[in-house]
């Protein structure tokens, strides 16, 4: 699974776990640009990923993601260290 | 359940459903808890209206008149310290304050108990215990030293027990139960904590809204009553008609350790005021065999207050077995190991709780007991009688169908009632009456027992107990009314009786008490009022068939001087 396709499922959860089906992710999106994505809904996201893909992050990752981009990146590694 | 699938809850039409006011008062961050709290309330029934205290106000919101915990005034409180949060205050003592730390920790609750019963509140506290945390300080040795946190932390969970004990509005919910059923490691998340100071994970906090709403609905009057269960391989292994009653297991032939489980926690439920049901697909002389002839039977037909064994389909026995016991479907539980009666029942019968039981029956009882079925808000001496009193009733019957005429009937059966204001030592039947009266209930005010200690001893209020016996056997205190004075006359705040006694003229008799206290003190109107619930259809009509005569705004209306007291067949002596 490449990034694109990380970023796809992704979109998902967020429109799940937000309840917007207007959201459209891209790899410069932050939480500023997202209605509704405070802290609080930012564990909720971070648990819906984790799940969905079985994977887990550290806090330290979690922390140093900038944007979405960076995110699904933490993720793309993960599931090729998975697979590998 | 899923916490999602609970935050979608949130979206849903709530009107129509039961409105309670919670206040929810953390130490940690509870914007979680309070979202599934109000999910889970939709899921059964409840529209949560819930105040969140900002994050760790506590001590503040206790102890300050004008905070928004007395403005808002809870029927429920729930008050939640974290394992983490005591974890850092006891690094902080000296050696003396961690000797002392359970005890200290314990009086700062019960002092909040007693500043917010100063203050007026009436909520019932709903208090978590600790779930324990192995700090890793001392090792196993942490269980011979007092300055140990694990040795503090359950020695609170222990003086916690002891305190709701003696305060009658306080609850625990045992979150320490909970981590040992699901492990550590679902419940904390230590990202979450380390990030948000919320200590629970989001997969665990529905377990735990699970387990709040059980205290809450337990209090409302919302609980079980009757476990009825299936017989061949649900109380024991095989088929009694096929295997006969040498090759069926139970005690130590084959899984039989499995079925005398279940039946050990059947006993158990039923010496705590459970009534057990028996409804199988049998011949019933054959069915009833093992619980007379088998010596490694644990339930025995005196355990059973009814036993119903046929052909018929389980849905209509169900039913009877209902109208027997005077009961509702949801405070009944069928326990069956066949998946289609299951399915029948579930289906015609939606109210009856159908634990879908796994096929092994090595796990039933793991299974059963994490569905906490039972959950109960009070347990009196009567709770332990209650089997007997159904076995006194089936005689009761047996003697009424030899008459054709009722007052024939009646006569025969030689009632006593004895009547007395509110004493304390009847207190705690009448809270518990007053919880539980659903169906004769005229206005289902659910006052508890503190509410029901200062109702008696105020001059405001005319209050008694009624307590029937006849020649079977003692039905205890089954009726109890509370009389307002309002002006020149007497409301009838509360008007319960047990379905137990219906038809037996005790509503006649109370009636006549009540127009005896108020000639007493020279009232000239008697007031009653009927509030309908989706319960008490029985008593719509109540006041109608007492010659009450309606008034303007729907209440009802007695003329004392005009009223004559009615007839009954009961001796009976005191008054209100």
């Amino acid at each position: 699974m490449n990034s694109e396709q990380v970023m796809q499922d992704v979109n998902k959860i967020f429109i799940d776990v937000l309840d917007n089906e207007a959201i459209v992710l891209s790899r410069e999106t932050t939480a500023a640009d997202v209605e509704d994505w405070d802290s609080l809904n930012h564990i909720q996201l971070v648990v819906g990923i984790e799940k969905h893909f079985k994977v887990k992050f550290t806090s330290q990752e979690i922390r140093s993601w900038k944007n979405v981009g960076e995110m699904c990146d933490a993720l793309a590694n993960s599931l090729r260290a998975i697979s590998a | 359940m899923r916490f999602f699938e609970l935050k979608k809850n949130l979206k849903k039409d709530f009107s129509g459903l039961k409105k309670t006011r919670v206040a929810l008062l953390g130490d940690s961050s509870t914007q979680f808890l309070n979202q599934a709290l109000r999910g889970y309330g939709y899921e059964v029934g409840q529209n949560l209206e819930i105040f969140e205290a900002d994050y760790n106000q506590i001590e503040q919101q206790i102890t300050d008149n004008s905070s928004e915990l007395y403005q808002f005034d809870p029927e429920f409180l729930v008050l939640f310290q974290s394992t983490t949060k005591l974890l850092k205050s006891f690094y902080q003592e000296d050696k003396a304050g961690k000797t002392s730390f359970a005890e200290n920790q314990k009086n700062k609750v019960s002092d909040w108990l007693e500043i917010m019963r100063d203050k007026g509140l009436r909520a019932k506290v709903i208090c978590f215990n600790f779930p324990e945390l192995d700090d890793s300080v001392f090792g196993n040795f942490s269980n011979k030293t007092s300055t140990s946190f694990i040795y503090q932390l359950r020695k609170l969970n222990f003086e916690l027990m002891e305190l709701a004990r003696e305060t009658k509005n306080l609850f625990i919910c045992d979150v320490s139960l909970l981590q040992n059923r699901f492990g550590i490691n679902h419940v904390f998340d230590m990202r979450n904590y380390i990030e948000a100071d919320m200590v629970f994970s989001l997969d665990f906090i529905p377990s735990l809204a699970k387990s709040i709403l059980d205290i809450m609905l337990a209090n409302s009057g919302v609980f079980k009553k009757c476990l009825i269960l299936d017989l061949d391989n649900t109380i024991w292994g095989g088929i009694i008609g096929d295997d006969g009653i040498q090759s069926i297991e139970i005690g130590d032939l084959g899984m039989g350790k499995a079925f005398s489980e279940l039946q050990a926690w059947a006993k158990q439920l039923k010496e705590r005021g459970i009534l057990l049901a028996v409804c199988s697909k049998n011949n019933e002389e054959i069915a009833k065999e093992p619980f007379e002839k088998h010596p490694d039977m644990v339930l025995r037909l005196e355990d059973i207050s009814i036993f119903v064994a046929n052909w018929d389909s389980k849905v209509d026995n169900i039913n009877s077995i209902k109208n027997f016991l005077n009961i509702g479907y949801d405070s009944m539980v069928f326990v069956d190991d066949n998946p289609f009666e299951r399915n029948v029942v579930r289906e015609h019968l939606p109210d009856v709780t159908v634990p879908e039981l796994p096929e092994d029956p090595a796990e039933y009882m793991p299974f059963l007991r994490s569905l906490n079925l039972f959950e109960t808000a009070s347990f009196t001496d009567e709770d332990e009688h209650r089997t007997r009193q159904f076995h006194e009733e089936a005689k009761r019957v047996v003697l009424q169908k030899s008459f054709t005429n009722e007052n024939d009937f009646l006569k025969s059966l030689n009632m006593t009632c004895t009547i007395k204001p509110f004493l304390d030592f009847d207190i705690p039947r009448v809270a518990q009456l007053i919880q539980r009266s659903n169906q004769f209930n005229l206005r289902t005010v659910r006052y508890s027992e503190d509410e029901v200690r200062k109702v008696a001893k105020s001059n405001e209020y005319f209050h008694g107990s009624f307590s029937l016996k006849d020649k079977f056997g003692d039905h205890g205190l089954i009726s109890a009314v509370i009389l307002k004075k309002i002006e020149k006359s007497l409301f009838i705040d509360t008007w319960i009786m047990s379905c137990r006694v219906l038809k037996r003229g005790v509503e006649c008799l109370v009636l006549n008490k009540i127009i005896q206290a108020a000639k007493e003190i020279g009232f000239n109107e008697i007031i009653g009022e009927y509030l309908p619930t989706p319960k008490n259809a029985l008593v719509k009509d109540h006041y109608l068939k007492l010659d009450f005569t309606p008034m303007a705004d729907g209440r009802w209306i007695l003329d004392v001087p005009q009223s004559q007291a009615r007839a009954t067949f009961i001796e009976y002596s005191g008054s209100l």
